[in-house]
């Protein structure tokens, strides 16, 4: 008896939802507004937060959990460092980093700032110019050079992000730059998989030390260590060593956490801003469904009189507002994705006071809770109006003929 | 004005659906307020610079430092007026995200310079006299609740003292306020000699200068003539004026800030769609109340009006309580409590915002309006 009822519950549900969607075509104007509110939001969310995503995810597959970056202590970036070439010998000389016939995988690198005009705007930008030694391509073992060749030792070339030759002019292989008062070619052009460094030029650190006046002082040293497990032993025996004074990190922290302050602007900016759009996107649903009941009074009066439910009609008009919303969140998550996903912009990075080049990032993630967000948007607008429905006084609607 | 009560009628007609259209176009203005005032932040308040004043930097990069012996050569160049110079101090005030501008100054000649930084007489003297005494912008003194006498500890991460340790003690001797809406009220300002006294290197250099000179119209031309002394020299600047520097600095972040504000104007203008089309909608439903209006004498151009008026009446109350709820919004401060240099609604927008809602009010009326005037009677009345 229970399976028959709700049987016949369902069999109602189905045939009231199916009128109701045959009938769609003869409102599809105000039909096409909700889809269109509910798509611009869902737009707006998902490309606010795909550019936030895309800037984290930048900086954090930028470092590698086995190698550790090593600096002086109580600063928070490697510009404030300093850091004397004693240092960066007993930092590659500690336990946990690894070795090779050449000697320990430790890069002692300058990190300094130079103008350079963005392509977009035409305006300077910061640049980050990274001054390494020739094991920093083993420690960063991502790198490859796509175009040209590595710089050699002792001259002045450069080799640059293909990140940074996208965003910046004057970067192109066999172009000479002007920075001060010495003039570097560029030589190489290297990828490192859309990570930070993209955004970076590179030069032998032993030329760049006399250009920037800096004598025989370094900033940071990147260490390759033996496994991400070695380094506790490392940082230990760095911090208890009396000669030095330094900061421990690995890698991927110290990136991770220059994205942290720049994504919760992003991300709480973006989600009140949509958040504001979907009250609005709400009240157009609101409106779609309420006149999508009213135009439907005699149908829907005519149904309860034959005996059909009133949970039948409510459920009929929430399929429909849902389905409106879904249609609006796919939508809306198709444009975000073919307008915005690999999108390359660049951002000033606060911490390393220099652009970081990025491109945004349409998740599948983002895109189900942009779909999520549309389906809420329409379980709202359609809740009010079918009760309402379900409530139509039968008689008095009949009447209304 | 006696057609008020006909308007009203027709506007309580459906009542939710008045509602709902009022709350949509209500949300699109505070969106659009909002929005122009962080756009505004974004692009560092660039508007209220000022036209006579220069800001001379290194050559290669505005991190680099300059020697302070520049002072006087730049002083003793033609059209040149006052010279101040200005360095990033950088320090952090209990936790890094409470990151506000700390800079070391020659607290006479920097006041000069900006003299839209209102000081009163007092706390002016009592800051000049107190080496290690700092003055403080109204908006980050509210941020961390300091008053005039308070002890502020700032954690250097650049400038490491003489004794090796980081911590650099002042006294808040003064708060500003700035003469405009856009003068930025986050600064930290201080002595520079306290600075250069105990700093453990970089000695007898400071970061960058600012100039008045006497012509702002001969900018270019006094700029160059300030770059080509020290051409050649160890150390080589650059100097623009105030406002490109500004523009320039801003547009470093700019592609997110124009990227949000092309998102957003797209979604603003959807949302006005949508209210749009309600009300234009519901013009439609009363097609023949509207011929019954014709029957009874209405002129075509008085049912034009008056449908023209309901849609402005919608959009002007919408949009007035959307602009207003935005001003009050704005008014509660910024999303990041305090760290914008500047937040406040623009003038300009607010116009602009006005011009919006006529637009609004005329494109929702106009098409239901013109078929209202056209419409005959008979065909009306017979589609019922």
């Amino acid at each position: 008896m229970v399976g028959f009822s709700l049987f016949g519950w369902i069999s109602q549900v189905t045939t009231v939802t199916l009128l109701n969607l045959r009938t769609l075509r003869e409102r599809r104007g105000s039909s096409a507004v909700a889809v269109i509110g509910v798509a611009g939001v869902v737009t707006v969310f998902v490309a606010v937060l795909s550019m936030a995503e895309g800037f984290r995810a930048t900086l954090a597959t930028t470092g590698s959990p086995d190698t550790a970056i090593v600096m002086r202590g109580g600063t928070d970036t490697e510009m404030n460092s300093v850091l004397f070439r004693e240092d960066t010998r007993i930092i590659a000389d500690a336990p946990g980093v690894l070795r090779t016939a050449e000697g320990p995988l430790a890069s002692a690198e300058l990190f300094v700032i130079v103008d350079l005009p963005k392509r977009s705007t035409g305006t300077v930008a910061n640049v980050a110019l990274r001054g390494v030694q020739t094991s920093a391509f083993q420690v960063r073992d991502k790198l490859r050079i796509v175009e040209g060749r590595r710089f050699e030792p002792g001259r002045n070339e450069v080799i640059v992000g293909a990140g940074a030759v996208r965003q910046f002019a004057g970067l192109e292989l066999g172009s000479l730059l002007h920075l001060g008062k010495t003039e570097w070619r560029v030589v190489g052009i290297f990828s490192t998989g859309g990570t930070a460094a993209e955004s970076e030029i590179w030069c032998d650190a032993s030329v760049l030390q006399p250009a920037y006046r800096r004598g025989s002082s370094f900033q940071s040293v990147y260490a390759k260590l033996v496994s991400p497990e070695a380094f506790d032993e490392f940082k230990e025996a760095l911090t208890t060593d009396p000669r030095l004074n330094v900061k421990v990190m690995r890698e991927s922290e110290y990136y991770a956490e220059q994205s942290r302050l720049l994504h919760s602007i992003i991300t709480g900016l973006g989600t009140l801003v949509a958040g504001l759009m979907g009250i609005g996107a709400v009240f157009s649903s609101l409106n779609t469904m309420y006149s999508a009941v009213s135009a439907r009074t005699r149908e829907i009066a005519t149904l309860r009189a034959l005996g059909f439910g009133g949970g039948p009609v409510v459920v009929s008009v929430l399929v429909e507002s849902l389905l409106l919303a879904l249609v609006g969140g796919v939508l809306g998550g198709a444009v975000a994705y073919f307008g915005f996903n690999e999108l390359h912009t660049t951002t000033l990075n606060w911490q390393s006071f220099s652009q970081v080049a990025f491109a945004f990032a349409v998740t599948p993630a983002l895109l189900v809770q942009g779909i999520l967000y549309a389906l809420v948007m329409g379980l709202i607008g359609g809740l009010f109006p079918a009760i309402r429905a379900a409530r139509l006084p039968v008689a008095a609607a009949l009447r209304e003929l | 004005m006696r057609f008020l009560p006909l308007i009203w009628s027709s506007l309580r007609r459906k009542k939710f659906r008045t509602i709902f259209t009022l709350l949509s176009i209500l949300v699109a203005f505070v969106l659009f307020g909002y929005l122009a005032a962080i756009n505004m932040a974004f692009r560092l308040g660039v508007d209220v610079t000022g036209a006579d004043r220069l800001v001379l930097t290194h050559k290669v990069s505005l991190i680099l430092p300059l020697p302070f012996s520049y002072l006087a050569r730049i002083q003793a160049i033609p059209g040149v007026v006052d010279v101040a110079h200005a360095t990033w101090f950088g320090g952090i005030y209990q936790e890094p995200s409470n990151f506000f501008p700390q800079m070391a100054v020659e607290p006479e000649s920097y006041l000069r310079l900006y003299p839209e930084f209102l000081l009163s007489e007092e706390e002016r003297r009592a800051w000049f006299a107190n080496r290690t005494g700092a003055i403080a912008g109204r908006s980050t003194a509210e941020r961390f609740g300091w008053k005039v006498g308070d002890r502020i500890p700032l954690q250097a991460t650049i400038w490491r003292k003489k004794d090796g340790s980081r911590t650099w003690e002042f006294t808040l001797e003064g708060i500003y306020d700035g003469a405009e809406k856009g003068t930025d009220t986050t600064q930290f300002l201080f002595h520079y000699d306290y600075l250069d006294e105990a700093r453990a290197f970089g000695e007898g250099l400071v970061g960058w200068y600012i100039i008045r000179i006497d012509d702002p119209h001969r900018a270019a031309e006094i700029a160059e003539r300030i770059d080509n002394t020290f051409a050649n020299s160890p150390y080589e600047t650059k100097t623009s004026t105030e406002k490109a520097f500004v523009q320039a600095f801003a547009k470093q972040i700019g592609d997110i800030g124009t990227i949000i504000a092309a998102i957003l104007s797209a979604v603003f203008f959807t949302i006005l769609l949508v209210a749009g089309n309600t009300m234009a909608q519901s013009v439609r439903e009363r097609t023949s109340e509207l011929a019954v209006l014709k029957t009874l004498g209405y002129s075509s151009r008085l049912v034009l009006t008056l449908v023209l008026a309901e849609s402005f009446v919608l959009a002007g109350v919408g949009g007035g309580l959307g602009l207003g709820l935005a001003w009050w919004l704005i008014q509660q401060g910024d999303p990041t409590g305090g760290g914008l240099p500047v937040f406040y609604f623009p003038l300009r927008d607010l116009l602009l915002g006005i011009g919006f809602i006529g637009a609004l009010g005329l494109a929702a009326g106009i098409l239901p309006g013109v078929q209202a005037m056209r419409l005959r009677i008979v065909d009306a009345l017979r589609r019922t």
